[in-house]
């Protein structure tokens, strides 16, 4: 039989909280283990007892952009820049996917895995945030596919795709975990937030320059445009890797600036929802 | 000695109505309604809409010992554990916990069935508290206890029921925190790997661990307990020897000793249409008591009401010793000219009766359960520590030698001698 460590304890005191709970962030990395396991889970389940597998990580975004191919290039003739439409929408459904998986997974998170929450402690952060990570598996395979199209369209990236795609990747990453945060905890109280889901995802679509440019938007609005960060992140790449549009520019800082505050106040408003999960969930 | 856990006036309110996945649209309603009564003054009148889960519990356990909490079903007992693993807060109070807390308040959390046993055994290992490198060193000491070996690499969905428990019990029996908080995760899995269990408890406490211990099975907490506390709605009646805490408990809910009385609150919703009224243990005089001679018979009458037709209803009795060793099962339509007879009871109230014949139960304490059933379909309700009482050997056979005779009954066996050869 293995003896206790002999080391001191930590002491650890429990009582109700009130007013606005610390965010306890060292909590968090204590458990940063917790966090790796439960990426590796969801990634191994996802395509369980799937024929296809991982193949629908390439086949959804390839499958979405020939739809848009069809509709926007050959029906609408939506202007591309100047660039060939199907890599033009590819590049934009990148970071859109890895942007509503993140959303769609990590909103569930908390009511999915609610007998965890229920039958033991952790620093409820672990289940968005490892949500949200999981996503950057299927972002990494359609980027592949990415690479191949550029290649057979002979699209040459900017330098500054080194930087700015992991730069805008994390800007969508905080984005959906931002807002991720909300949803997961109002849900767990109002599971409205299933239902609304869908409407929210699909009315952001719209307002995001994924199948038009967003030359389209004339310049008054361009700074209202700018409020949602997604548009900041899909110009960011189309920037970086098509050479499309203008570099990043003072609409990208309020789209970032922007993306901060609902983290903030995602993570704020979560801590603070936190203590009630387990009674109301 | 050091305090390892010392919970000062804890309280836990919980809202009545808001069962978990419920819409609650009623809430913001209800919130809304309320400001004008509030800022007239008028005080708290939804004050009845909230139930007490926890109420002013205060006591403190040194390191190394083990504490059985034993109660009813809703008397607090699993809220108590869930404020303790910081599961859920409490609403007032403070408890101060030294060392790192492991709980156990149900096998397999986070188990995954189309994961293999060997990922599931990382992952819910990572989910209670342990590290990568802590389940890597015991992971073969775990695969062996759980006994599914050869399964391991398996989806856990093709897992049988009790290989499920086995491994998910054997994961979280590895667990070693300082302090280790277990509800009633025992009571799963077949009678040879519930004694494994209980004897993996063992070893828990004798390696001078903390632990709080949750359990219905009187003899495990006898077993692995020195001390017990009793809840009852909520607060703390008794903090005692875990023979005094047990006897205390059996005896609570009884109007008189002897009777077992059921009010409303105590009734779970699921044992509709079944409503259990009371439960008489009568001597062979027809009085109630809760001592009785071993010579004499024991009648025993349970008393329900049944709010809609039932088929194939079946009301019966667990006996046990306190050692939690079953004397017998038995049920009132056991016979079939009784169950072609009852097998449909119409709406009312019901006394099923039956008779426990003189010259059978040996010396000792006993527990009876009661459990109402439709075969295959519903159980309607079930208490396994419904009524205890104890059986006085006087006059019994074998009296005349003073020594305790082995085994749960103490039968009146016909005997005879067969002289073969007598020597002059």
């Amino acid at each position: 039989m293995n003896s206790i460590a002999k080391h001191e304890p930590t002491t650890v005191y429990i009582r109700p909280t009130s007013g606005l709970a610390a965010l306890n962030l060292k909590d968090l990395w204590n458990y940063r283990e917790l966090v790796v396991f439960m990426i590796w889970r969801d990634i191994k389940v996802r395509y369980k007892q799937t024929l296809l597998g991982a193949l629908w990580a390439v086949i959804q975004p390839v499958m979405t952009m020939l739809v848009f191919n069809f509709l926007f290039n050959n029906v609408a003739k939506v202007s591309s820049d100047g660039i060939p439409y199907p890599i033009f929408s590819f590049t934009a459904l990148l970071p859109w996917g890895l942007f509503t998986t993140a959303l769609n997974t990590a909103s569930r998170s908390l009511t999915s895995n609610h007998n965890m929450i229920t039958n033991t402690y952790f620093p409820r952060l672990v289940l968005p945030m490892a949500s949200v990570l999981g996503g950057l598996v299927d972002f990494a395979i359609a980027l592949v596919i990415l690479v191949g199209m550029m290649v057979y369209f002979k699209v040459v990236p900017t330098l500054s795709a080194i930087w700015a795609v992991p730069v805008f990747m994390l800007l969508s990453i905080i984005t959906a975990l931002g807002v991720a945060l909300w949803l997961s905890a109002i849900n767990v109280k109002y599971r409205d937030v299933g239902y609304a889901l869908p409407f929210l995802t699909q009315f952001w679509l719209f307002i995001t320059p994924v199948a038009y440019s967003s030359k389209v938007i004339s310049e008054k609005w361009q700074l209202v445009y700018a409020l949602n960060p997604m548009a900041g992140v899909v110009n960011g790449f189309r920037w970086a890797l098509l050479g499309s549009g203008n570099p990043p520019d003072t609409l990208v800082a309020i789209s970032s600036v922007i993306s901060i505050i609902i983290l903030l106040s995602g993570l704020v408003y979560f801590r603070n929802m936190e203590r009630t999960f387990a009674d109301t969930i | 000695m050091t305090i390892a856990i010392k919970v000062e006036g804890i309280s836990k309110k919980y809202r009545i109505g808001t069962a978990p996945g419920k819409f609650k649209y009623g809430m913001l309603r209800d919130q809304i309604a309320a400001i004008p009564r509030m800022l007239m003054g008028k005080g708290n009148t939804a004050a009845e809409s909230y139930i007490w889960a926890l109420r002013d519990v205060s006591f403190d356990l040194e390191e190394g010992h083990v504490l059985g909490i034993i109660g009813r079903n809703g008397a607090g007992k699993s809220t108590l554990l869930k404020v303790l693993s910081r599961v859920t807060e409490p609403t007032a109070g403070t408890v101060t916990v030294r060392g790192r807390v492991g709980s156990l308040l149900e096998v397999g959390t986070g188990f995954h069935p189309e994961l293999t046993g060997r990922e599931n055994i990382y992952l819910n290992g990572a989910i209670l508290g342990m590290k990568r490198s802590e389940i890597e060193r015991k992971f073969d000491e775990i695969v062996d206890f759980s006994e599914v070996e050869q399964f391991i690499d398996t989806p856990v969905k093709r897992y049988s029921s009790g290989m499920y428990l086995r491994l998910a019990f054997a994961v979280a029996a590895h667990l070693e925190p300082e302090i280790l908080v277990v509800d009633e995760v025992l009571a799963v899995g077949d009678a040879e790997f519930q004694r494994k269990c209980l004897g993996k408890m063992n070893d828990v406490a004798a390696q001078g661990r903390t632990v709080l211990f949750v359990s219905h099975n009187m003899s495990a907490i006898l077993r692995l307990t020195q001390e017990a506390i009793v809840m009852q709605k909520g607060q703390l009646v008794l903090r005692g020897s875990t023979n005094e805490a047990v006897d205390y408990y059996l005896a609570s809910g009884q109007s008189q000793a002897g009777e077992r009385s059921w009010d409303a609150s105590e009734v779970p919703a699921s044992a509709a249409p079944f409503m259990p009224v009371s439960l008489r243990l009568l001597d062979a005089k027809g009085k109630v008591a809760d001592n009785i001679r071993s010579v004499e018979e024991i009648t025993l009458e349970m008393k329900y009401q049944l709010t809609a037709p039932v088929t194939g209803l079946r009301v019966g009795f667990y006996l046990n010793t306190i050692r939690g060793e079953y004397v017998f099962t038995s049920f009132d339509v056991d016979e079939s000219a009784m169950y072609e007879k009852h097998s449909a009871r119409q709406p009312g109230t019901y006394i099923s009766r039956c008779t426990i014949p003189g010259d059978l139960l040996n010396e000792g304490k006993y527990i009876i359960g009661v459990n109402a059933s439709s075969f295959g379909v519903k159980r309607y309700f079930m208490d396994e520590n419904a009524l205890g009482f104890s059986v006085d050997p006087s006059a019994a056979p074998g009296m005349q030698w003073a020594e305790q005779r082995q085994g749960p009954i103490r039968p009146r066996l016909k005997w005879t001698i067969e002289t073969l050869e007598k020597q002059a």
